[in-house]
């Protein structure tokens, strides 16, 4: 237990650290931001809009020390400024009209790939020596394969050429979004695409990290000797040799959580999800600072978050976390 | 028993043959890598790739008289023969207990793996009964293995060996990792759990001196073979095989006169090639040239005690003294 509060102590400071350097990097840049852009723009820019750039900003006159505190107390409300893109939605609302998708399509995507890729990884490695092991080069090179490029054949295969999947949105347009049986289809529908390119763009690294710690794992001894004890080979394989290769894999599976945030950028694109990737590009196009800052910072807290998440599960599965260190 | 290793097949145990009677402690004893701990993994079936039996055969008498052999046991009935009647205390206790559960559920889950009428409680109940019988009290039951020590650890997967009143337990280097007082102890343990359960024992080690106290029978294997095997006096105190002289040499003796500390000069040789003839005639002091042409086969050299070595037959001239039963020892 104390170790877990010494971890989230340690997490608050960083997150604290990453909120400080979200306020202080406006301010480090040469001259204002908000007055280049608005000299890039040939002042077409209203003067509203400008007076919300610079409180998005906090650069609202007074000390570094006062703006800063009015910043922390703007975001302790949620208060991330307006966006300039979407003048006048607060950034916070375009943050929460985007991450439910992003959370739903990339975070469902990325615990089935570690369900099936950690299974399969486990049966790779038990029957390691037989025929399956003439796929691995295959999963090698699926992780080669990037993202975009999943999406792109996926696209072409099953949106153009044979038309069974639609390729972008999130819903078809011609039902109410709402909690009815036919809204829930469409997305479902929509989703599977872009579920399918994350799953199968990520599913190798799962396999093969999962394999290589089993293959070490099965080669201990406490594995040979629940084998000599006589239990079914299901029992061994599981609560003896995965059970235990699965520990050095929960970091690279909650840091991959961490990543769902901001790590499909690319996925979304293509697909035109309305998530935090698409918000995002379109906040890089066109220069909308408060957003880019909103959406970084939630992405810095969502990886906070899931290594939080990593030491839960560490402490919840060995014992030996959970001793005093 | 062969490892395939990618410079070629590592001839790990050859042509090894060996009786177990019931009930007996048979020590195993021999140098690092002579083969002690393939031996004993092929004889339970542990062996992984890249280890293949090449040949051979493990035959099981039962009590009531029907033999098996384990090597062609079908899974079904390996599995239902593990533990049961067979059961392993590995090399290092450290790492053969599950990290993750408690030493208790390891104790737990044979139990339900082969006796499906008992009920949790009468596993329960079980478990710390044998922990308690070998010096673990009842609420370590509930303990991870990194929370106990290394004698303990060893003494839990001894409880673990006899959760099912098993026929033989093969022993591999028990207390090698401990330090001399709980050695001695573990050892004194085992030995009185013999005389309650009456199991057979496999107890292998490096350490000959120690087998004499131990042992009833004591086999010596050098380079993956046999080179001496016999009652565990006899081997102690007239060694037939210049192997086994050596061993016992190279330890200091606690009582009786002093004597020259010989050891065994040079290394274990290179099981992928061993040198032709016997074996240890590089290293060798009673070797004649005979040794490097002909292999000597195990001959019982004194009743009920066999050794491979040529200095017993016919081609050498008389036996070395150290060799004989007149040797010093
Ligand atoms: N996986 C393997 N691949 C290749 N060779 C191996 C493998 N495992 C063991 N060997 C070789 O087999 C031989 C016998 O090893 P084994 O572990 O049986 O020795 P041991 O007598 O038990 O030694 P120790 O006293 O150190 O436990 C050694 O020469 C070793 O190098
Ligand atoms: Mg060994």
């Amino acid at each position: 237990m104390r170790y877990l509060l010494r971890r989230l102590g340690f997490y608050l400071i960083t997150a604290w650290a990453a909120i400080t350097i979200n306020f202080l990097i406006p301010r480090l840049m040469p001259g204002d931001p908000v007055d280049l852009m608005v000299a890039r723009m040939n002042g077409q820019i209203d003067p509203d809009a400008i007076a919300a750039m610079k409180r998005a900003f906090g650069l609202t006159g007074g000390s570094l020390w006062s703006q800063y505190w009015t910043y922390l107390g703007n975001l302790a409300h949620g208060e991330l400024g307006r966006s300039i893109t979407m003048y006048p939605t607060e950034v916070s609302s375009v943050i929460g009209g985007a991450l439910p998708w992003t959370l739903g399509l990339v975070g469902i995507a990325t615990i089935i790939s570690y369900v099936i890729g950690t299974g399969l990884g486990v049966v790779a490695a038990w029957r390691r020596g037989t025929w399956l092991d003439s796929i691995l080069p295959a999963t090698t090179f699926l992780q080669a394969v990037p993202y975009f490029w999943v999406a792109l054949a996926l696209v072409m295969v099953f949106g153009v050429t044979l038309s069974w999947l639609p390729v972008s949105g999130a819903y078809s347009l011609d039902v109410e979004p709402g909690f009815t049986g036919d809204f829930l289809g469409s997305m479902a529908y929509h989703a599977i695409l872009p579920a399918i390119t994350i799953v199968v763009a990520s599913i190798a690294d799962r396999v093969m990290g999962m394999r290589n710690v089993m293959v070490t794992t099965l080669g201990e001894d406490y594995v040979t000797m629940a084998e000599a004890k006589g239990l079914t080979s299901r029992r061994v394989m599981w609560a003896y040799a995965a059970r235990n290769a699965i520990l050095p894999n929960i970091t690279s599976f909650t840091l991959s959580l961490g990543f769902v945030v901001g790590g499909s950028v690319l996925t979304e694109i293509v697909f035109s999800y309305p998530g935090i990737g698409s918000v995002l590009l379109k906040a890089v196009e066109n220069e909308d600072f408060p957003l880019m800052q909103g959406i970084f910072l939630i992405i810095s807290l969502a990886v906070l978050a899931a290594n939080f998440l990593a030491d839960l599960c560490y402490v919840a599965l060995d014992p030996r976390t959970r001793q005093e260190a | 028993m062969d490892y395939l290793t990618g410079s070629g097949a590592v001839h790990a145990v050859d042509g090894v043959s060996l009786t177990l009677r019931r009930g007996e402690i048979l020590g195993l004893a021999g140098e690092s890598g002579s083969g002690k701990s393939t031996l004993a993994n092929a004889v339970a079936r542990l062996l992984r790739p890249p280890a293949v039996v090449t040949a051979g055969s493990v035959t099981y008498h039962r009590a009531d008289g029907s033999a098996t052999d384990l090597l062609r046991m079908g899974k079904q009935e390996l599995r239902r023969f593990r533990w049961k009647e067979l059961a392993v205390v590995f090399q290092s206790a450290m790492n053969s207990l599950n990290p993750v559960t408690t030493v208790g559920s390891q104790v737990d889950d044979v139990l339900r793996a082969h006796d499906r009428s008992m009920s949790t409680v009468e596993r329960r109940d079980r478990a710390v009964e044998l922990l308690r019988r070998v010096g673990i009290s009842a609420d370590r039951a509930k303990s991870y293995p990194h929370e106990l020590s290394g004698g303990m650890r060893q003494r839990a997967a001894i409880a673990i060996a006899l959760a099912l009143n098993p026929e033989i337990i093969i022993m591999d280097e028990p207390t090698t990792a401990l330090d001399v007082v709980v050695q001695r102890d573990i050892l004194r343990e085992i030995k009185a759990l013999r005389e309650e359960y009456g199991f057979a024992v496999v107890f292998i080690t490096h350490d000959l001196s120690l087998l004499l106290s131990m042992a009833d029978r004591i086999a010596v294997m050098y380079a993956g073979q046999l080179v001496e095997h016999g009652a565990a006096r006899d081997v102690h105190d007239h060694p037939r095989h210049p192997y086994t002289l050596g061993l016992l040499r190279s330890f200091p003796k606690l009582r009786g006169p002093r004597e020259e500390l010989l050891g065994i000069p040079g290394t274990p040789p290179d099981l992928r090639d061993l040198p032709p003839g016997c074996p240890f005639h590089p290293r060798c002091r009673f070797a004649v040239d005979a040794c490097s042409a002909e292999q000597p086969e195990l001959t019982e050299v004194h009743s009920g005690q066999w050794a491979a070595c040529l200095a017993h037959g016919p081609s050498y001239g008389p036996v070395p003294v150290e060799l004989s039963a007149g040797g010093s020892r």
